[in-house]
């Protein structure tokens, strides 16, 4: 990533920037390209346990990520590949966790729904629907405990389905009463397993789940990078300036099934068709830059080539790693040098 | 008679105080809740008010004294027309007392010995009902086995119902539930949105007002939200309110490792429900019991846990086709007899047991294997006497080793057959370690044949 920039104190471009989008078609099309590859393994047996693939959704975290300070932390559930792809992990490393490898992030322990990287300051990677809200509101609490002028922001992901835990609201108050640098997104992508929002939620317009605290709340389309990206930078400004928590409902969609195994009754085939070919967030930019003269037809195609090289070579590289030595099994259980300070 | 004004016990656990001042003195006129002094205790400065007007007749106990016993009168309050002369001055402070002055009356002289067996009074358990030579059987999954005793409640009792998350439109995630939306409609078979903790407590109210709730966890790993509700309110309500609020519900759903889903998808909380006074507990692992077991758990008006698990969701096996098969809760089984050692494990881990039994009567060795099936209450009657017939024991659990079932077994054994046993007591269990995910770490973590014939040949003192 070459040098260390000039420390940011706040993006203040509400519009993105040009070799920024060019950029975000190129990350997008990274997390789609990683989650068909994971998808194949997991078909082939590779990959086991849970897998859930976050195809349709990725405009979501590409468009944060574009809008976030580096030293802003993202938390979030298991559907958690783009998310650390999006925080700059390189594919091999997240490609050989998910295949249970000793190079893997969390080093073959956690697997696909685990992942970590705090030197990037992603904070995992949690598998229990709802309880990564109250973890991503202490890491806001540590970022206000420290006093900065321009504290980092905790930006804490979370899922329609599981707006509905209760420790998200205890989480809200919190947050509110003490004016945290938290930034909620609800990733709104229509369903929880085999449930509707519809089914599942009383009050179906999710941004607005914090006006009871005085969280002010907002809707986004999802699939649309630059309305994600205005809409956190906005959002990041808030919380950063000490005004406390904002939540941003980010309307979304998800391609594949909840995760492998999924009868996907609940849904017809023509919405999720309809998704793909009219609203979907990379092919969308892609006209969009080709539109603005930003990228022509070739330049896409050789971002595309390079993907694909990308994952290829990370995914190959990954199936050639060992598994974890049979000593990493009592490890990591407690912290094993004394760090008593 | 004059009021008096004991130094008051101002929190549970007070004995005694300190007068850090008066703020009244002799002769003063008071009203009731004017202050009179402030109290020092460990903890806190408290003021003390007049319970009553009246006029200060005497401060008996000088500001600044500490170490004054709760209930000592530290001063008396006149009411009117009383005089100096009608009080009685009570002795002066004593150290503080050993025990209450008046003995609380217990209605029986023997307090219950702590030491002795830690099961709760000894119910005299049924043995399972005695199927006639004929009785007509059925070969089904576990999954089916435990639809059709919900079906077959909810069809006998109208106050059963089922609520969990996916139980309805997708019929379980594991789809334990299947067909029971179409046949009980939407009323008795509940979708819920993500709110284990919500559905288990309300699901608790429904069973205080008579209805029988089965709530179903997607997995055991999900009550944990929930384990609050589980724990304070339906396994400790009858007790606490002596006896007058019932629970009759049922929580249930797969517990365990499955597939290589990690750590916090992967936990067995056998021992942590079997811990818990007011819960019954059973863990089925064959398709029959999995029916007998749900069924008496519906029908038992007590909170009972059924833990499940996924990997045995497929097991076939024969299932008696009666309505009223319902198995006794606490009564362990003997799988498979045998006189040489015995085995004693519950759930999935028995196919470990199973495995090296079979392996090892090649050998000449013969195993008896005991499936708990309930683990509150534990059937330690059943394990004794087997250990008493063939004096070794190894425990089998997929739970982590630390105050767990087979710890809770040796206990019991040890302290009722320990001149029976020739060997110490070995215990396979789950290693001490959050499950990992990678396919070579987390076979090492988990209890496998491999790992029950070396403890047998432990126990046996033989080479392996
Ligand atoms: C406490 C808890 N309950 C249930 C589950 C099982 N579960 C896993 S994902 C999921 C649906 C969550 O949906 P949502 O929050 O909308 O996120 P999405 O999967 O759509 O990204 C459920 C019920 C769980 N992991 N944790
Ligand atoms: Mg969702």
């Amino acid at each position: 990533m070459g040098k260390k920039p000039v420390k940011q104190t706040q993006k203040t471009n509400k519009i993105m920037r040009e070799e920024d989008l060019v950029s975000s078609y190129h990350d997008m099309l990274l997390i789609r390209r990683f989650e068909e590859r994971a998808g194949q393994l997991y078909g082939l047996g590779k990959i086991g346990g849970f897998c859930h693939l976050y195809s349709g959704q990725e405009a979501v975290v590409t468009g944060i990520a574009k809008a976030k300070l580096p030293e802003d932390q993202m938390i979030t559930a298991y559907r958690d590949h783009g998310h650390i792809l999006a925080c700059g992990v390189d594919p091999y490393n997240v490609m050989a966790e998910l295949l249970g490898r000793a190079d893997g992030v969390s080093k073959g322990k956690g697997g696909s729904m685990h992942m970590f990287d705090v030197d990037k300051h992603f904070y995992g990677g949690h598998g229990i629907v709802g309880a990564q809200v109250p973890i991503g509101t202490g890491l806001a609490f540590a970022n206000a405990y420290k006093e900065d002028k321009n504290p980092a922001v905790s930006i804490t992901y979370f899922g329609d389905g599981a707006s509905n835990q209760g420790q998200v609201y205890e989480s809200f108050n919190m947050a509110a009463l003490w004016k945290l640098p938290v930034l909620y997104i609800i990733e709104n992508n229509q369903y929880a397993m085999g449930t509707s929002v519809e089914r599942a939620s009383a009050q179906t317009d999710l941004s607005q789940r914090g006006r009871s605290f005085g969280i002010e709340g907002r809707q986004v389309d999802g699939m649309d990078i630059e309305a994600v990206y205005a809409a956190s930078l906005e959002a990041l400004e808030h919380a950063r300036s000490g005004k406390g928590p904002f939540i941003l409902e980010m309307k979304t969609y998800r391609y594949s099934g909840h995760s492998m195994s999924d009868p996907a009754k609940y849904r017809k085939r023509e919405e999720v068709k309809d998704m793909r070919q009219h609203h979907d967030p990379i092919n969308m930019l892609k006209d969009r830059l080709i539109e603005r003269k930003l990228m022509n037809e070739e330049e896409a195609k050789k971002i595309q080539d390079e993907v694909f090289d990308v994952i290829e070579q990370a995914a190959n590289k990954a199936l050639e790693n060992v598994e974890p030595d049979s000593s990493a099994l009592m490890t990591d259980i407690y912290v094993e040098e004394n760090h008593a300070s | 008679m004059p009021v008096e004004v004991v130094m008051p016990a101002l929190s549970p656990t007070m004995e005694q105080g300190k007068i850090a001042s008066w703020t009244v003195k002799e002769g003063d006129k008071v009203e009731a809740g004017d202050v009179l002094a402030e109290i020092e205790t460990d903890k806190a400065l408290v003021e003390l008010e007049a319970a009553a007007d009246g006029e200060v007749g005497k401060l008996v106990i000088e500001a600044g004294t500490s170490d004054i016993p709760v209930n000592t009168p530290i001063a008396y309050l006149l009411r009117d027309g009383e005089a100096l002369s009608d009080i009685e001055i009570a002795p002066a402070p004593a150290p503080v007392p050993e025990k209450p002055e008046t003995p609380v009356p217990t209605a029986s002289e023997q307090p219950p010995s702590s030491s002795v067996v830690p099961q709760p009074t000894p119910v005299t358990i049924a043995a399972d009902p005695e199927l006639p030579a004929d009785a007509e059987m059925t070969e089904q999954s576990v999954r089916e086995a435990l639809r059709d005793a919900m079906a077959e409640e909810m069809r006998r009792d109208e106050k059963v119902f089922v609520i969990g998350e996916e139980v309805a439109e997708y019929e379980g995630a594991y789809k334990v539930t299947q067909g029971l939306l179409d046949e009980f409609g939407p009323k008795r078979v509940i979708d819920t949105p993500i709110v284990e903790h919500g559905i288990a407590g309300l699901g608790v109210g429904a069973a205080f007002a008579g209805l029988k709730p089965v709530v179903e966890f997607m997995t055991f790993n999900f009550a944990m939200q929930a384990i609050d509700q589980i724990i304070n309110s339906a396994a400790k309500t009858h007790y606490m309110s002596g006896g007058l609020v019932t629970c009759p519900i049922v929580f249930r759903g797969p517990n365990g490792a499955a597939r290589r889903v990690a750590a916090q998808h992967s936990q067995d909380f056998s021992a942590w429900y079997a811990h818990i006074p007011g819960l019954k507990v059973v863990a089925p692992y064959t398709a029959s019991d999995a029916k007998g077991l749900l069924k008496a758990a519906i029908r038992d008006p007590n909170p009972v846990l059924v833990l499940e698990n996924e990997l045995l969701y497929a097991v076939k096996a024969d299932v008696p086709v009666s309505d009223d098969y319902i198995l006794p809760i606490g009564r362990a089984k003997i799988l498979r007899a045998g006189s040489d050692v015995t085995l004693v494990s519950h759930s999935r881990s028995l196919d470990a047991c199973l495995e090296a039994a079979t392996h090892l009567s090649a050998e000449g060795v013969d195993c008896e294997v005991i499936d708990l099936r309930s683990l509150r209450p534990l059937d330690t009657a059943t394990v004794i006497a087997s250990v008493q017939k063939t004096n070794r024991l190894v425990t089998v659990e997929e739970g982590w080793p630390v105050a767990g079932i087979g710890a809770e077994i040796s206990a019991a054994v040890q302290s009722a057959a320990f001149d029976y046993l020739d060997a110490p007591i070995t215990r396979v269990t789950g290693l001490d370690v959050p499950l990992p995910y990678a396919d070579n770490l987390e076979k090492m973590a988990l209890p496998s044949t491999d790992k029950v014939i070396q403890a047998i040949n432990t126990v046996c003192y033989r080479q392996g």
